[in-house]
């Protein structure tokens, strides 16, 4: 388990954006109306959205929101760890992959690079503008070593494309998310393997189909 | 020709997403094609075809897919019946679901539409783990155009009713079992259940539930659309199928690829991963199937197949299928110890064998890795993971032992020899550092 606790200083009061209430809404009619309290991850998620971390006071707002009570809003929100329980960076948060099959391919040198830019791990940076975090796998591990900025997932990083990351992040520009090694996903780099024949994407797979074992077959 | 599998054979065509995700281009490769002949057959052949076809579920646990629908009850009742879809994809090396959900989105949408029709389902929920923000962007597109084009939703053009919703988690790897996923799908703390009730008898809301995998749903159109034989056809006896299979770590170029089940490990790497990072001879050990399962040896991956009963011989498991690649200059102690961190990471805290003992193995693992621990605590930590083992609600606590006691099946000298190592640069005689530093 990893302990987590509310932020010492909280803000005064919480209220939700108009966009954030709409959003929050199209998520309820996704569930059972008896069935409000589904919604709560992703409601605390758009707070997340809208205030970069979520306080004590929108805490209580969800719960009202879904009629639940404070300390089943306060036990989601404090066991997630996507849940950012501090303030964290104003232009980027940075979560570097840490687990065994990104570190094989140096995700500890990534997290030097950070240290050295932005500063210690879970501290925002004496800017105000970034937070790093190491984070356990973020399912991208053959595109490792890999950090997900913001909301998106940047790939095949070494140090020096990581440190210019930052430094572009800092600069107010926003660079793009995917590999930085010149893949198009996850395919082998350099050599695709696999799906290189015509037939599968010329049309010939979508003609009408008789399909195999029907049950006429299997009777008789 | 390259790998076992041939392209006319791969279910994923879009697997790298150099084609279109959309409807028009997964039309174009046959995703809907025929689909509402499939229903007209009725629900008994769908699950019947699925059964025969041998596929095992393939979110790591390998329970035969048909089976397991076949458990939901026969007739609706007074409770709606559901299908919940785990995309919450977290097992440290795999990343194959986020290609389908990303570049073959139709499929799955597809799969769960025949899959609920086969469990008598009219909703279906994906749980799409937090941090794929864009996997589930590119989602809620694909469900957009299905409903737009009559495909899903009321008053379709198949004859079922059937709505689909996506819902994303918080970044819990525990929310990968399914009962922590119907918790967490329902709005609390993502806790392990109990079983039984099983989910087939009160799962998400307290109704019949049946929780499968993505890529385990995703493929079951194309399994109908070329018959359970075609993909019985791969693969050993009981292992059947194509697979997803992840390759990460020290390999020339890692890669997701489809294969055929039972592909030998050897040929895989270096078929299509261009081999171990400075040839075969550096290979170290191979995690085979997700950090859950124990690690082989060089010597064992030599001859060790890509299925569910060659791995589980060996004492480790085909789990997703996610291979994890370490060569000679691995610090193998090292990676088992990160690995413990995961776990204690994430470990839900309910159970206390788990809760404690991930903790605690965690810690003398570090000692481990660094020389510092006792000779004699090799063997407390592995009486500490066979009780961790096993003593659990859910399988957490199983996983987090099984990767130590691989590496000292198979590596326990080379952790004698850092403790020794270490031991004899600090000799045990009191004041000797003092000595020496003054």
């Amino acid at each position: 388990m990893s302990v987590r606790r509310l932020a010492k200083e909280q803000p005064a009061d919480f209220t939700f954006s108009k966009d954030t209430l709409k959003t929050a809404n199209w998520w309820l009619t996704k569930y059972p109306a008896e069935r409000k309290q589904s919604a709560v991850l992703p409601i605390l998620w758009l707070v997340q959205k809208q205030e970069g971390w979520v306080s004590e006071p929108a805490i209580r707002a969800v719960a009202e929101m879904l009629d639940m009570p404070v300390i089943r809003v306060l036990e989601v929100a404090t066991f997630y760890t996507m849940i950012q329980l501090e303030p964290v960076g104003k232009v980027a948060l940075i979560q570097v992959c840490g687990t065994t099959p990104c570190m094989l391919r140096g995700a500890n040198d990534l997290m030097r690079v950070c240290k050295d830019k932005i500063g210690a791990k879970d501290k925002v940076s004496s800017d105000g503008a970034l937070t790093w975090q190491e984070v356990e796998c973020l399912g991208a591990c053959a595109n490792a070593p890999m950090a997900q900025i913001n909301d998106y997932f940047y790939e095949d990083l070494t140090p020096e494309s990581l440190g210019q990351i930052i430094d572009d992040f800092r600069a107010g520009k926003a660079p793009k998310a995917g590999s930085y090694a010149g893949r198009h996903s996850s395919e082998p780099a350099g050599r695709v393997t696999s799906l290189t024949d015509p037939a599968l994407y010329d049309g010939s797979k979508a003609k009408a189909i008789t399909l195999p074992n029907l049950p006429q077959a299997e009777t008789a | 020709m390259v790998g076992v599998l041939e392209d006319k054979d791969r279910i994923f065509t879009n697997l790298y997403g150099f084609q279109d995700w959309g409807l028009a281009g997964a039309k174009q490769r046959g995703a809907w094609n025929a689909t509402p002949d499939m229903l007209a057959l009725g629900r008994d052949w769908v699950i019947n075809q699925i059964k025969n076809s041998g596929l095992r579920g393939r979110g790591g646990a390998g329970f035969g897919t048909g089976l397991k629908w076949s458990f939901m009850p026969k007739e609706v009742k007074d409770r709606p019946h559901y299908l919940v879809v785990n995309a919450d994809e977290s097992e440290p090396g795999t990343c194959k679901d986020r290609e389908i959900m990303r570049h073959d989105p139709h499929l799955l949408i597809e799969g769960c539409l025949i899959a609920s029709f086969a469990m008598q389902a009219h909703a279906c929920y994906i749980y799409i783990r937090g941090e794929y923000v864009r996997e589930r962007e590119v989602l809620e597109e694909a469900v957009k155009q299905a409903y737009e084009a009559k495909l899903i939703g009321k008053n379709n053009i198949h004859g079922w009713d059937f709505d689909l919703y996506i819902h994303h988690g918080g970044g819990a790897y525990i929310c990968g079992e399914e009962t922590a996923l119907l918790e967490s799908l329902e709005g609390k703390k993502g806790q392990p259940r109990l079983k039984p009730p099983f989910p087939a008898g009160a799962g998400l809301y307290g109704c019949p539930t049946t929780v499968n995998n993505v890529e385990s749903i995703a493929v079951v159109g194309t399994i109908l659309r070329r018959g359970a034989d075609w993909f019985a056809g791969f693969g050993r006896p009981n292992n059947t199928g194509t697979k997803l299979m992840c390759v990460s770590g020290h390999v020339e170029r890692p890669c997701n690829i489809e294969e055929s089940m039972s592909i030998p490990l050897r040929q895989l790497l270096e078929d299509h991963c261009g081999g171990v990072r400075g040839g075969w001879g550096n290979l170290k050990a191979i995690i085979p199937g997700g950090s859950s399962v124990a690690m082989i040896p060089a010597e064992q991956c030599e001859t060790a197949l890509m299925d569910f009963d060659s791995l589980r011989d060996l004492k480790s498991g085909l789990g997703t299928a996610a291979v994890i690649v370490m060569d000679k200059s691995t610090d193998l102690i090292k990676a088992i110890a990160r690995l413990s961190y995961f776990y204690k990471h994430e470990s839900c805290g309910q159970c206390t064998p788990c809760r404690e003992g991930t903790g605690w193995m965690w810690r003398v693992m570090e000692r481990m890795a660094t020389g510092e621990a006792d000779m004699k605590e090799i063997d407390l930590l592995l009486d500490v993971a066979s009780q961790v083992e096993g003593h659990t609600i859910c399988a957490l606590g199983d996983a987090a032992a099984w990767p130590i006691q691989g590496l000292f099946r198979h590596f326990r000298p080379e952790v004698e020899d850092r403790i020794t190592r270490y031991r004899s640069g600090r000799p045990h005689v009191q004041g000797a550092r003092l000595a020496a530093a003054e």
